[in-house]
């Protein structure tokens, strides 16, 4: 595996080097232009922030309990942002358009849809992904729940449902089969594995532990 | 998605002074349709002015009126206490409106700012008078099965797919704006506006303001019966067929006061003057909701694949009223 990585690590090396050119050379030009009040706000990472002129934008992020300093583009999606450059691929893009909640996360506390979200506005927060759910080797009693019941078939929509199944037992919107459905609406799962998704959430809920 | 400029002001003087310095620049709060529309290219502006951080949230009742901050999302407006008791209707509405994670999203105000649209308005590929006005409407003939039966014109057949609108719109709501020239109230029902032959405006609200707060008045909700029926293809976490909002006060056997507003029937939501001033005083009677029904139906038509629309808001009409009566 390693060796069939090499070619394409030495590829984004060069890449990055010729962003951290293009960045420089357009940082440097875009503070020969930009308004001193731009300038000050980026330098000083103030409330205000300013991208545009710069190509990225710094963002302090929380994920799974593991600080990040990053910097994006202002049109990533706070999904694009854990897949391709966290490596955290546990969040699905099913739809892309908030349709499926296949890319459901809680960001300080509270599921979103992470295709619809823009990470650049998730700045400070805390985000759990699928990931962050296990210690160790020591699974969440969602996931136990989602594999003793057979929560699932082909697992595309999975890390999203348990993240919405989480947040619905935490809200206080599991306290009957109905309430799971409709507070499960925003999950969609292609095989049809709903019952089992229900049973697990229930079961998760009847034992009482807090998740 | 088109790559844009973005700035987080810190005051609301500096978010607005941002949106009137740069014609390119819009508002982004919960995101939830404004990142959609830009990722299919509905729309592609220049600089995201984000006022997530602008101190807008909150939910407060100061001297019987009823405040609740623009950027308060959907979902803790409908948990909050005050809004549960106080304004069952909304809470109702905004329960039975898009998914739990689109509402731990979307605010307040940004659901009024959401744009009234239809799958014409989302392709780019097709005429659509409201993305680019002059082109026709490719609804007016083609597949409109969800689309507007009254208060529509030849421009535009679009409705407004909001439900917690359909609720404020019952409730007489207030709009508060803020822009350069100080502040503004707007009646809820005046935020709106019909297609006519300006379909690509949405609402009456102007370059460079900003929605701060809406309004409602307090009033005792214990003897009132509020009800949301929302009509849909499936059970949950689909845009209304028919909605309709409805709040009834009864004094003895007879109807005191009536509200009633309907939602996914107009490009926006839309009241039943004529429905509820037939309903005063009269008593809770399926006869006379029926005859309310026919009253709030006069001037709707149907084109071809929405006619069914034009049985099922009466009869929507009709069922909310006998819940929110106590009549069933």
């Amino acid at each position: 595996m390693r060796k069939e990585n090499t070619p394409d690590e030495e590829k984004d090396e060069a890449h990055l080097a010729r962003r951290k050119f293009l960045k420089q050379s357009t940082a440097l030009t875009a503070i020969a232009f930009a308004t001193p009040a731009l300038v000050s706000a980026a330098n000083n990472n103030l409330d205000e922030k300013a991208a545009g002129y710069f190509e990225k934008v710094a963002l302090k992020l929380e994920v799974n309990g593991k600080p990040y300093n990053l910097s994006v583009e202002p049109r990533v999606t706070l999904l694009d942002l854990l897949r391709e450059q966290l490596h955290l691929t546990g969040s699905k893009k099913g739809c892309d358009y908030g349709q499926c909640g296949a890319c459901t996360v809680h960001v300080d506390g509270k599921r979103v849809l992470s295709c619809m979200s823009l990470a650049v506005m998730q700045d400070g927060k805390k985000v759990t992904t699928i990931e962050g759910l296990s210690t160790g080797d020591e699974l969440h009693p969602m996931q136990e729940a989602f594999i003793k019941h057979d929560g699932f078939q082909c697992g595309y929509c999975t890390p999203g449902q348990i993240m919405s199944g989480i947040a619905c037992i935490r809200e206080g919107h599991a306290s009957t089969e109905d309430d799971i459905r409709q507070n499960m609406s925003g999950n969609i799962c292609r095989c049809g594995a709903y019952p089992n998704i229900v049973a697990a959430i229930k079961e998760v809920k009847e034992k009482g532990a807090t998740i | 998605m088109i790559n844009f400029d973005y700035v987080r002001p810190s005051t609301q003087k500096a978010a607005i002074d941002a949106l009137n310095k740069d014609a390119t620049s819009q508002f982004i709060a919960g995101g939830t349709n404004l990142v959609d529309l830009m990722k299919r290219g509905v729309t592609s502006p220049q600089k995201l002015i984000d006022i997530n951080r602008l101190p807008l949230k909150g939910i407060q009742k100061r001297d019987n009126v009823i405040r609740i901050g623009a950027l308060a999302l959907n979902s803790e407006v409908a948990e909050d206490e005050l809004i549960k008791a106080r304004l069952p209707l909304l809470s109702q509405a905004l329960n039975a409106g898009a998914s739990p994670q689109l509402r731990n999203m979307a605010t307040v105000g940004g659901n009024m700012m959401q744009r009234t649209r239809c799958p014409y308005f989302y392709d780019t590929s097709m005429p659509c008078n409201k993305r680019q006005p002059g082109t026709g409407c490719s609804a007016l003939k083609g597949y409109n099965r969800m689309h507007a039966v009254l208060g529509a014109s030849d421009q535009c057949i679009a409705v407004h797919p909001s439900d917690m609108c359909v609720a404020l719109a019952a409730l007489d709501a207030t709009v508060i704006v803020s822009g350069n020239k100080g502040e503004r109230k707007i009646p809820f029902l005046d935020f709106h506006r019909l297609p006519g032959s300006t379909p690509q405006k949405d609402n009456n609200l102007q370059r460079g303001e900003l929605i701060t707060a809406v309004e409602v008045k307090d009033s005792d909700a214990s003897g009132r019966g509020a009800y949301y029926l929302k009509v849909r293809d499936r059970a949950s976490y689909a845009f209304a067929l028919v909605s309709v909002a409805a709040l009834v006060e009864m004094k003895g056997s007879l109807i005191s006061n009536v509200r009633l507003a309907m939602g996914g029937v107009a490009h926006k939501p839309w009241r039943l003057t004529a429905a509820e001033n037939f309903l005063k005083g009269k008593a809770a009677t399926v006869t006379n909701f029926q005859l309310a029904a026919v009253e709030a139906m006069k001037g709707a038509r149907g084109y071809g694949h929405n006619n069914f629309k034009l049985k099922l808001a009466p009869n929507s009409i009709i069922e909310s009223l006998k819940t929110a009566s106590g009549l069933s």
